[in-house]
């Protein structure tokens, strides 16, 4: 029989939205493994957060104040002390900023397995057989997992009414580390996007990646969002590059938005891309590359040279 | 302030990628290779401290096909030294064993401050700047977009969704995942690339004993299965373009 742990990643605004997509996901493997799902739930007060996890079997609350904000370092030692006293089959961690540090943190400090990138997760006999993008979303890889182990899950590979639902969960309280008393690591302040422009309000965007070249040729893109009344987005490499600034970023680091139009113009669509525009009314993609994964999310796509079908694009926009 | 910069190549992703003949791995006979974008990020801030405020900057690589073009690039980009870590295989390790294989010389090379790319396309069994971390048994933060000194600790920008943001201290030494540089990668003219090689200098150490943990194997590789996928709209730009039109107006989402 093996146990689900769930890590719940929180912040001043609450449970993130990723935990409860992993409790969801927890649900389905505890029931494949005859065990229970627990969801650990470490902050400087954890009152207001355990009532929401109520899709999970037992609650776990460790309490300590260098547990809020977040801290890379705390957290791990949080993690790793629920592992240790819990012993779990499985543990769920999202793969999110947070995520990157805590799990693999935890994961050698308990000498358990990793496996990144979770799209899938299902029990086969008494393993975990689990499906992750690698590659920019190019290949899938397949592995198995026989024993203990910690999973890192892609935001939005599985939905959070599953894990938002249920009834009232046990609740147990987990003695904070030691060492949290005496972490090297220290936060200083949060700091908001800046830029004066949120593209998450925006009901049309056109969002290039690095299929656009370099930003001399931005303008093209530009003349398309003006014609369409669109905000311009980008994609991370775009940012990165400083072609454009980092407000205007969609995906995993950056916005993630819903809106009415999206067009994609020269982005491959790598996964963390993809978390954060794949929920738009409609996805219009242009690449030449007929591979490219962001043509799985798109409802409309073309492989047309960006460099031939924008400035006709417009042009006809501009006409019409 | 030394700064040890962790690199290593991955595939180019703008290739084709195929699976070899047992289905569970990449087949690496065609594939091109490049460094690690987010390592060179690293690279970049690296180089970056060392202008804003002296330091000696060590770039580290696994041994492998191609990495002393890697390691000579970086040197040609402003690192000091450049140490090569033979790992007894020319096969590229998971970034767990690569952690482990690397902890040795690090701790030998004996840096303040450890920088590498927050992730890389093929660190299946999770990221190379946390497991270095736990191997040196250091204080370590990922997603950092800048670094800045402040005397024994160093000041990063972690990032997290929706664009939010902290600043968070760490003490020295430390290890940072870097996600992207204050400023993009520089450029290498090629005449200081060759400077670079004909003063041949890699250093050479042997990778430390020990493997990671096993438990989880990949039982296959594949190329995704097709969706639901995208309607395709075919014919010359025009064609397309005014198939485009045609979708936006129908959906009322013409500029009105």
């Amino acid at each position: 029989m093996g146990n689900v742990l769930v890590y719940v990643e929180n912040s001043e605004t609450g449970v993130a939205p990723i935990a409860f997509e992993l409790l969801g996901a927890a649900r389905r493997l505890a029931a494949g493994l005859g065990g229970e799902v627990e969801a650990l739930v470490a902050a400087g007060a954890t009152a207001e957060l355990a009532p929401a996890l109520g899709a999970a079997d037992v609650i776990l609350r460790m309490e300590h104040p260098a547990l809020s904000p977040y801290l890379p370092e705390a957290h791990v030692a949080a993690l790793t002390e629920a592992i240790r006293s819990r012993d779990p089959q499985v543990v769920l961690v999202g793969n999110t900023s947070a995520g990157i540090d805590v799990a693999a943190g935890a994961a050698a400090a308990t000498q358990r397995p990793l496996v990144a990138y979770c799209t899938g997760l299902a029990v086969d006999g008494e393993a975990v057989v689990a499906h992750s993008q690698v590659y920019g979303g190019k290949l899938v890889a397949t592995t198995r997992t026989e024993g203990p182990g910690v999973f890192t899950v892609v935001a939005g590979a599985f939905p959070g009414a599953e894990g938002q639902s249920g009834g009232k969960a046990a609740e147990a309280t987990l003695a904070a580390p030691a060492t949290l008393g005496s972490l090297h690591t220290r936060f200083i302040a949060a700091t908001a996007p800046s830029g004066g422009i949120d593209i998450g309000r925006a009901d049309r965007l056109v969002s290039v990646g690095r299929g656009i070249g370099g930003p001399e040729n931005l303008e093209l893109a530009q003349e398309l969002a003006a014609a369409l009344g669109a905000e311009l987005g980008a994609s991370r490499p775009v940012v990165d590059s400083g072609w454009l600034p980092k407000a205007r970023q969609v995906g995993k680091s950056g916005m993630t938005v819903k809106p009415k139009l999206y067009v994609a113009v020269g982005i491959s669509g790598a996964p963390e891309h993809l978390e954060g525009m794949r929920e738009a009314e409609l996805i219009l993609a242009v690449n030449s590359d007929a591979n490219a994964p962001i043509f799985e999310v798109a409802h409309f796509g073309s492989t047309c040279d960006l460099f031939d079908l924008l400035p006709a694009l417009t042009e006809r926009l501009q006409a019409s | 302030m030394h700064i040890a910069v962790v690199v290593k190549q991955v595939p180019d992703l703008v290739e084709e990628l195929e699976v070899d003949a047992a289905g569970t791995g990449l087949d690496r006979a065609w594939v091109k290779m490049k460094l690690n974008e987010f390592d060179d990020h690293a690279l970049e801030q690296a180089v970056l401290l060392k202008e804003a405020g002296g330091a000696q900057v060590s770039v580290v690589a696994l041994d492998g096909e191609g990495i002393d073009q890697v390691l000579y690039a970086a040197v040609a980009r402003g690192a000091d030294r450049a140490l090569k870590v033979d790992a007894g295989t020319q096969e590229p390790l998971d970034s767990r064993r690569a952690a482990t294989a690397l902890a040795g010389a690090i701790r030998d090379l004996g840096p303040d401050l450890v920088l590498t790319g927050v992730q890389a396309a093929d660190d299946l069994f999770g990221q190379m700047a946390p497991f270095l971390a736990a191997e040196l048994g250091w204080p370590h933060v990922s997603v950092v977009s800048q670094v800045e000194v402040a005397g024994a600790a160093v000041r990063v920008q972690q990032e997290y969704a929706g664009g939010r943001m902290a600043t968070l201290e760490v003490d020295l030494p430390a290890v940072i995942g870097v996600q992207a540089a204050p400023q993009p990668p520089r450029y290498v003219p090629v005449s200081r690339l060759r400077q670079a090689m004909a003063s041949g200098a890699l250093e050479t150490a042997t990778a430390g004993a020990g493997a990671g943990t096993g438990g989880a194997a990949v039982t296959q590789l594949a190329k995704p299965e097709a969706g639901r996928g995208a309607e395709m709209l075919t014919g010359s730009p025009d064609q397309v373009a005014e198939k485009i039109e045609a979708l936006l107006r129908e959906r009322g989402l013409l500029r009105g």
